[in-house]
C-alpha cells in the first residue's frame, strides 16, 4: 500500500471506546419487550400454573384418577368437592389436574415431533431450493390439503388409540406448516453476507444450516410452537372426544368432556370444568403467542 | 519480476435471468503479484463484487482459470477447496450483515479456527482469539459483546480479525471501507495496510471510490461492464490513463486547489445492460473516439509495456 499517515497505526485510541455496561443477549431484551405485554403475561401465568400442576398433581388432587364412589355421584360444586364429582363419583378437580399432565405432554411432544420434522424438511428445502424444494414442498401441500383433524383421525385409526399415537398424529398433521415457515425464514437468510461468510471460511452446509441461519430464524418457529401447542391440546381432546384418544379412565379433558356431555342437562359442571379448563389453557397459550410474535420481531410493533 | 501469487484467465461468471444471460464478469484477465495490493474499481453493477467472490469460488465460475501459485483452483474438488480457503479469505462490504447476529464476538473469530480445527484444546483457542483481537485492535473486553453492540468500524475489525484467523496468504477486499464514515474509513484502511506490511498479505481491493484505491493500490485494474479495460499501476495509470473510460473516470475526481480546473470529460448516455451484451467494444456507445472497428470487434487486453494492459483498438494514439 502507499502513502501512509505514520500517526495512525489503525489502532483505536481507548478512550473512545463505549460500550453499554449490561451485557444483554438478545434473549434476554426478547424477555425485557414481553415483560412489557399484559396480555402475555397473564398468558405466561395460566401456562406455568398449569405446567405448575401437572408437575405437583399428586400433592394438589385431594382424590386419585379413579377414586369411583357410587354414593356420591353428581355431586355439585361443594366446599368439599371444588367442582363436584361425575357420573362414576369421581371427583372432577382432581381428574382435570391429572388431566393436564397428558394434555401437556400431547400438546409439547406433538408440537415437538411437528417442528423437528417440518423444520428440517423446510429448512433443507429452503437452503438447496429446486428440484428437492420442490418434491418436498408439495408432499407439504397434500398434507396441508387433507384437514389435520381429519389426518389425524386416520392416522390413530390405523395405529390405534394410545397416547403415543395421538402424539404421532397430532404431529404429522401440523407438521406443514412448520416446514413452510422455515423454509420462508431460510430463503431470506441464506442470502444474507454471514452466510456467505461462514462458506469463506469452509463450513459445510449442515454447520451454516443448524449454526447460522437456524438461530436466526428461530423467532417465527417459536411463535408457531406456541400457538402449536394450544392446536395440538385442542386436536388431542377432539381426538378423545370422539373415543379415538386417550383411553379411560385416564382422565384426558376432551374424553371428560364427552362423558359428561350425556348428562349435561341434569348436571351441568361434568361437562363444564374440563371444557372451560381447554378454553383457559388455549387461550393462555394464544396470548402467550401473541405476545411472543410482537416480542421477537420489535419491527412489527409501533 | 515479482511471483505471480494469483492469476486470473478468461474469467466469465453468467447469471440466468428470465430476460436472458446476464454476463456480470465477461472474460476478466489480471493478475496480482505477491504482497501487493491489486485495486478492481469500477461503478456499481459492472461485476467487481462477483469477479471477487468468483475468485475465492464463492459463485461458481462459468468458464475460465483461477491460479494460485500456478495451481488452477477451479479444478479442485470440495474437500480440496475447503483446504484451500484457509488461504484465501473475504472482508464483505457490509459490517452489519456479514457477522450473525446470534454469536458473540469470540465466536465469530473463533469459528474459522473451529471448522478447520487448527487447535485441539480450547485454551489454546481462546488466546489465539485474544490474539488476534488484539491485532485488529479489539479490546479484551469486547469478547463477549454481541455485533449488534458495537459501531461499524469495530465490526469491521471483527470481520478482519475472523478473515485473518487462519493466517491467509490473500485476502481479497470487497469495499470494506464503503459502509463506514471517512474517520473510520482511515483506521480500517491504515489497520489493512499494517496488516499486509506486518504478514505479508496480498490483497484484491475492490472498491468504487477512486481515492480510496488511489491510497491503497499498488496496480488498478478497471473494470467496466463485466471486463477489464485497464490494468496498471497506480501512478502511471492516474498521470496518463490510456483507455477512453479511465480517462472519462479519472477527469471525475475534484482537484483539491483553488483556481484549478480540470477539463471534465462527461460520459453521454448509460451503461448498457448487462444482460445478452452485443459484439464488440462495450464501451462503444459511450466513447467519444469510437470508429466501426469498436462495434464490430471486441477489443481484448493489450500489452503496453512496463505492465500496463489496455483493452481499447486505438490504445496509446489517444
Amino acid at each position: 500500500m502507499a502513502n501512509v499517515n505514520p500517526a495512525m497505526d489503525g489502532k483505536i485510541p481507548q478512550a473512545d471506546v463505549k460500550i453499554a455496561k449490561k451485557k444483554r443477549s438478545q434473549w434476554f431484551e426478547v424477555w425485557l419487550r414481553l415483560k412489557k405485554s399484559k396480555a402475555a403475561m397473564v398468558g405466561l401465568a395460566i401456562i406455568v400454573i398449569l405446567i405448575f400442576s401437572a408437575i405437583f398433581a399428586d400433592f394438589i388432587a385431594p382424590e386419585g384418577i379413579d377414586d369411583q364412589d357410587l354414593d356420591r355421584r353428581f355431586v355439585s360444586p361443594s366446599a368439599e368437592h371444588f367442582m363436584g364429582t361425575d357420573h362414576l363419583g369421581r371427583d372432577i378437580f382432581s381428574r382435570i389436574v391429572y388431566g393436564s399432565r397428558i394434555s401437556l405432554q400431547v400438546g409439547f411432544i406433538a408440537v415437538g415431533i411437528a417442528a423437528l420434522a417440518g423444520g428440517s424438511l423446510g429448512a433443507i428445502a429452503g437452503y438447496y431450493g429446486g428440484k428437492l424444494d420442490n418434491g418436498i414442498m408439495r408432499a407439504m401441500d397434500i398434507l396441508l390439503a387433507i384437514p389435520s383433524i381429519l389426518l389425524a383421525i386416520s392416522i390413530v385409526a390405523a395405529l390405534g388409540p394410545s397416547l403415543a399415537n395421538v402424539m404421532i398424529a397430532v404431529g404429522i398433521s401440523s407438521m406443514p406448516s412448520y416446514a413452510r415457515i422455515v423454509r420462508a425464514s431460510v430463503l431470506t437468510i441464506k442470502d444474507q453476507e454471514f452466510v456467505e461468510a461462514a462458506k469463506a471460511i469452509g463450513a459445510n452446509d449442515l454447520r451454516i444450516i443448524i449454526k447460522h441461519i437456524l438461530p436466526n430464524a428461530m423467532a417465527p418457529i417459536i411463535v408457531q410452537a406456541t400457538l402449536g401447542v394450544a392446536g395440538a391440546i385442542l386436536s388431542a381432546a377432539g381426538l378423545s372426544f370422539i373415543g379415538l384418544g386417550i383411553q379411560p379412565p385416564n382422565p384426558e379433558w376432551g374424553s371428560m368432556l364427552a362423558s359428561g356431555r350425556h348428562y349435561i342437562r341434569d348436571y351441568w359442571h361434568i361437562a363444564t370444568f374440563p371444557g372451560l379448563t381447554i378454553m383457559i389453557t388455549i387461550f393462555g397459550l394464544n396470548l402467550l403467542g401473541d405476545g411472543l410474535r410482537d416480542a421477537l420481531d420489535p419491527r412489527l410493533k409501533n | 519480476m515479482a511471483k505471480k501469487l494469483i492469476e486470473v484467465k478468461n474469467l466469465k461468471k453468467y447469471f440466468e435471468t428470465k430476460r436472458g444471460l446476464l454476463h456480470a464478469v465477461d472474460g476478466v484477465n489480471f493478475y496480482i503479484n505477491e504482497g501487493e495490493t491489486l485495486g478492481l474499481v469500477g461503478e456499481s453493477g459492472c461485476g467487481k463484487s462477483t469477479t471477487g467472490r468468483v475468485v475465492l469460488r464463492l459463485l461458481e465460475a462459468t468458464d475460465g482459470e483461477i491460479f494460485f501459485e500456478g495451481k488452477n483452483i477451479l479444478d479442485y474438488s470440495k474437500q480440496q477447496m475447503r483446504e484451500m480457503r484457509r488461504q484465501m479469505q473475504i472482508v464483505f462490504q457490509d459490517p452489519f450483515a456479514s457477522l450473525n447476529p446470534r454469536m458473540s464476538v469470540a465466536q465469530i473469530i473463533a469459528e474459522p479456527l473451529e471448522i478447520n480445527k487448527v487447535y485441539s484444546s480450547k485454551a489454546e483457542m481462546n488466546k489465539k482469539v485474544k490474539e488476534l483481537m488484539d491485532t485488529v485492535g479489539l479490546a479484551e473486553r469486547l469478547v463477549n459483546v454481541y455485533p449488534h453492540e458495537l459501531d461499524g468500524g469495530r465490526r469491521q475489525r471483527i470481520g478482519i480479525a475472523r478473515a485473518l484467523a487462519l493466517n491467509p496468504k490473500f485476502i481479497v477486499q470487497d469495499e470494506p471501507v464503503s459502509a463506514l464514515d471517512v474517520s473510520i474509513q482511515a483506521q480500517i484502511l491504515n489497520l489493512m495496510d499494517r496488516l499486509q506490511k506486518e504478514l505479508g498479505l496480498t490483497y484484491l481491493f475492490i472498491s468504487h471510490d477512486l481515492s480510496v484505491v488511489k491510497h491503497v493500490s499498488d496496480r488498478i485494474a478497471v473494470m467496466y461492464l463485466g471486463k477489464v479495460v485497464e490494468l496498471s499501476d497506480y501512478k502511471s495509470m492516474f498521470k496518463s490513463p490510456l483507455h477512453p473510460y479511465t480517462q472519462a473516470l479519472l477527469s471525475a475526481i475534484p482537484v483539491p486547489e483553488i483556481g484549478v480546473k480540470r477539463e471534465r470529460i462527461i460520459l453521454e448516455g448509460d451503461v448498457p445492460s448487462p444482460i445478452n451484451p452485443p459484439e464488440g467494444c462495450r464501451f462503444y456507445g459511450r466513447c467519444r473516439h469510437r470508429q466501426d472497428i469498436c462495434k464490430q470487434q471486441t477489443p481484448q487486453l493489450k500489452d503496453m509495456g512496463n505492465e500496463r494492459y489496455v483493452a481499447c483498438h486505438f490504445a496509446g494514439n489517444l
